[in-house]
């Protein structure tokens, strides 16, 4: 029986192999599509770029209904420059998108915290489109634990 | 009270190395070292233990968390439970029931007349001959002074008093009195139900709680299961829950058929738990994960 | 939980004229998913709030669609600039079409 990366993780923090071989290897590669899809209908014409986004979230989430996520893209935040939108999306949940954030020059940073729910472990991404149409992107890997007793 | 012993010994059998395997394999690791202030203020997260106690240092459970569920209880506005304890002081002003009080009509202000009040809960209750908890402390006054119908334990309106009275507390040691009335023998049947093995899974409070504290068993950090926090926001609830819910949640995961909340068992596994927390201080609306 | 839909909001007094200050708010509201299932196996249906808006003297400043992805009792963090004394207007929109609100004053010397 062969794991896929993400499974190793999951046995690595504990989690029973049971568990891990309960998720069908067709669900998380579905997800990536459709966090894909997201990210192409998000971006337009334009390719994500790397950098002026940092993405804060935890290496380990306690527990996935309540996962802190923080996003500041760098930018003047002047009337012809400025973060018009970023999104955030998890590629391993049922369903990707987690919240997009629309800033305008009166927000004076381009930054914004929440919580969200992650179904298990996987990928965050941001990607910030700016008023000039420009988009960037990033990600990070959030482990999700499983409690004790099943608990 | 039954005392149920798992007799499917073959899935025993199958669970018992997997999870000698999840403890022993994983690191050890005490609580962290990590210090809590609310809103500029310092709270104690850990005591002495009392004298008699199989702890040899009492520590609240928010010093087994993430660092993340930690810094959650930090602030009051990030605190999630903080629109419950917002609810209980709108209802301590709501005049309520055939007598035309609100709690505040003979309480006045909760911030002067609540202080200490939770932390010495359970207490003795002269009048009905076993303890109080905060929950039919409240139902008392309710149905006696006010003249007002029960509140459920578990519902929006009990959770929000219980939050917002038990927030006067906070800081303040646990401080629950064995001496008065039959509190004693109440926390004897407590400790017997700490140490008795219920479920599918064989296992008492003390298995986890008390031998493996400070173990991982798969993820989650084993705390010493202390009660100084309750009521309070569990990221698993995504909402505020009681002690009595806590309780039961631990009963259905080691597949054993729960006590009921406000039942004698649950009561009396409170004046136990509570009493060997003594010193602790009161966190409430504490959060965990 | 709270049955009421309260919402928290936790905006800074006062500050100087051109300061980035840091707006929180919170609104205790379950968000159901749509992905859980009752006792009979059918879909809980979806019910969240799906947008929430910051507005300064009629102005949006911050807005956010959001998805069922965010948690319970949904909690957003925002830098506003401000230059004006004035109200802060917030609006939390439900699945079910239910508007709340909440607003804050700020004095800016």
């Amino acid at each position: 029986m062969s794991f896929n990366r993400r499974q190793f993780i999951a046995i690595g923090t504990g989690v029973s192999a049971s568990a891990v071989l309960g998720l069908a290897p067709s669900t998380a590669s579905a997800a990536g599509e459709l966090a894909q899809a997201a990210i192409d209908a998000f971006s337009g014409d334009a390719t994500p770029a790397e950098g002026k986004i940092t993405l804060t979230v935890p290496e380990i989430a306690e527990n996935g209904n309540t996962v802190p996520v923080e996003i500041s893209v760098e930018s003047a935040m002047s009337e012809d420059d400025y973060v018009a939108e970023v999104m955030i999306l998890a590629d391993g949940n049922p369903a990707p998108g987690l919240a997009t954030f629309k800033f305008t020059p009166m927000s004076g940073r381009a930054n914004a915290s929440t919580r969200v729910r992650l179904a298990q472990t996987q990928d965050v991404y941001a990607v910030a489109k700016m008023s000039d149409g420009s988009v960037y992107m990033t990600s990070k890997s959030v482990k999700v634990t499983i409690g004790g007793c099943g608990g | 009270m039954q005392i149920k012993k798992a007799s499917q010994l073959a899935i025993r059998a199958l669970l018992a190395p997997s999870i000698a395997l999840a403890v022993s394999s994983a690191a050890i690791a005490g609580p962290d070292e990590n210090e809590l202030s609310i809103e500029g203020t310092a709270i104690a997260t850990d005591a002495e233990a009392p004298e008699g106690s199989n702890l040899q240092h009492l520590y609240s459970g928010w010093r087994y968390r993430s660092s993340e569920t930690q810094a959650l209880q930090m602030d009051d506005f990030e605190n999630p439970a903080f629109t419950a304890v917002d609810t209980g002081e709108e209802l301590w002003n709501t005049v309520d029931g055939s007598k035309g009080k609100s709690c505040a009509s003979c309480h006045n202000d909760a911030a002067e007349s609540m202080v200490g009040v939770r932390a010495k809960m359970p207490r003795w209750s002269n009048t009905l001959d076993r303890p109080h908890t905060m929950e039919t402390q409240i139902n008392a006054c309710r149905e006696e002074q006010m003249g007002a119908e029960v509140w459920k334990w578990e519902s929006g309106d009990m959770l929000g008093m219980t939050a917002y009275l038990g927030l006067q507390s906070r800081g303040m040691p646990v401080a629950v009195d064995l001496s008065e009335g039959d509190m004693q023998s109440w926390a004897e049947q407590g400790e017997e139900i700490y140490n008795t093995r219920y479920g599918q899974l064989d296992l008492a409070c003390a298995n986890c709680h008390g031998s493996n504290n400070g173990k991982m068993i798969r993820a989650d950090h084993l705390s010493q299961g202390q009660v100084n926090g309750f009521p309070l926001y569990r990221l698993k609830w995504s909402g505020l829950g009681s002690m009595h819910r806590r309780f039961k949640g631990c009963m259905d995961n080691i597949r054993a058929e729960p006590f009921k909340r406000g039942s004698d068992e649950f009561i009396a596994l409170e004046v136990y738990t509570a009493n060997r927390g003594n010193g602790l201080s009161v966190e409430t609306p504490a959060v965990r994960q | 939980m709270a049955s009421a839909n309260k919402p928290r909001v936790k905006v800074p007094k006062k500050a100087a004229a051109g300061d980035i200050i840091t707006i929180k708010t919170l609104i205790s509201h379950k968000m159901e998913s749509g992905q859980r299932k009752d006792k009979d196996g059918a879909a809980i249906p979806r019910k969240i709030i799906n947008h929430f808006k910051a507005e300064f003297a009629g102005q949006t400043v911050f807005e956010t669609v959001i998805e069922p992805g965010m948690s319970a009792n949904p909690f957003l963090s925002f830098s506003a600039k401000v230059q004006e004394s004035g109200d802060f207007q917030f609006t939390w929109t439900d699945d079910d079409g239910s508007v709340y609100e909440a607003s804050k004053s700020i004095t800016v010397s």
